[in-house]
């Protein structure tokens, strides 16, 4: 069966922390970092490395800083 | 402290030029949003620009910007764009459109732009079937001005004009302007859409592209009404809006087609 591998790539300096991707995610890759940007947002970043690259959370990211990365496996 | 967070660094692998599945439309210039976090605005200038990339008409669109939060989306649209004054997009875009037929018009409004000051710009374009999008954010205050009562505020909605609630014996109903707007015959194509899930947002892109496609075709005046949240004057968080917009908000104005154009 092909298996799907993502990634996502966060700009994390135009983040602004409203957590829409990480509500969008269903694998729960992404959280919220501890520290905060130049902004003073606590920005998005991925803690866990099962993402399928279903694109949910570039999708729904109003400042479109998700840049969604995709490789089907066979 | 709270749970300790572990960043993953990314997988040189995946993360490659031929693996790329989305990334920022060209359309959208580098500049980031001035909008609030969370806010629905900012979604929808991504997907309409992410149709016109995908359509391959960033030279033949022509915008015209409201009055209101997205009052400059013109610095973030990367695309021919025109200022109107309050309320009159819709009339600036019937000259444009008359001007250069062959060209795309779209106009961005707000629901104060489009639905109190502009009410008879509106009305009267969509009635005379100007073949241009009108792009209706819907987010039931007055952003910019901090949260006072709009003509869509729900019925018992708190905004700074209306602090015991919308009183619909005193303030009147809400309007919906999709289907006012529909019972006129000169209008082609009116739907409600909304962000607030990326099902919705996937949803809107179709909406906002087929409108595109019937100005093409010259089938008349479109509307893509979105329903979108204002976390801000709200004074709720992001999730906490688009659970507000799913609990009170569809109810009062359920998504879907309101009028299509009958297919040739």
């Amino acid at each position: 069966m092909a298996k799907s591998l993502g990634d996502v790539v966060i700009d994390i300096e135009k983040c602004k922390g409203c957590e829409l991707c990480i509500d969008a995610c269903p694998q729960e890759t992404l959280a919220l970092a501890p520290r905060i940007n130049q902004k003073g947002y606590h920005y998005a970043i991925k803690v866990q490395d099962n993402c399928t690259g279903c694109n949910n959370c570039a999708l729904i990211c109003p400042d479109a800083v998700i840049t969604v990365y995709r490789k089907i496996v066979k | 402290m709270g749970i300790q967070v572990q960043e993953i660094p990314i997988n040189p692998e995946i993360v490659q030029d031929e693996n790329l599945l989305y990334c920022k439309p060209d359309t959208l210039t580098p500049k980031p949003f001035h909008y609030c976090p969370g806010c629905g605005h900012s979604t929808v200038h991504k997907i309409l620009m992410e149709v016109v990339a995908e359509m391959g008409i960033q030279e033949e669109i022509i915008g015209v910007a409201p009055v209101g939060c997205s009052v400059f989306a013109y610095d973030y649209m990367d695309v021919d764009m025109q200022e109107a004054a309050h309320g009159r997009a819709c009339a600036v875009a019937t000259g444009i459109k008359r001007m250069m037929p062959d060209k795309f018009v779209f106009t961005y409004q707000g629901d104060g732009d489009l639905a109190a000051i502009g009410t008879a710009e509106t009305i009267h374009a969509a009635n005379r079937g100007e073949n241009i999008l009108v792009v209706f954010i819907n987010n039931a205050v007055y952003g910019m001005t901090s949260g006072q009562m709009a003509p869509t505020t729900l019925p018992g909605m708190v905004s700074t004009t209306s602090p015991f609630g919308r009183d619909v014996h005193t303030m009147g109903y809400p309007i919906k302007v999709s289907e006012l707007l529909a019972t006129l015959p000169a209008v082609a194509y009116v739907t409600r859409q909304s962000v607030h899930t990326p099902g919705n947002v996937r949803k809107t892109k179709k909406a906002l592209q087929k409108a595109l496609e019937y100005q093409k075709q010259g089938l008349g005046f479109c509307l893509v009404e979105i329903v979108s949240n204002c976390p801000s004057n709200w004074k709720m968080t992001p999730l906490e809006s688009n659970k507000f917009i799913d609990d009170k908000m569809i109810p009062y104005y359920p998504l879907g087609d309101v009028k299509v154009p009958e297919v040739k």
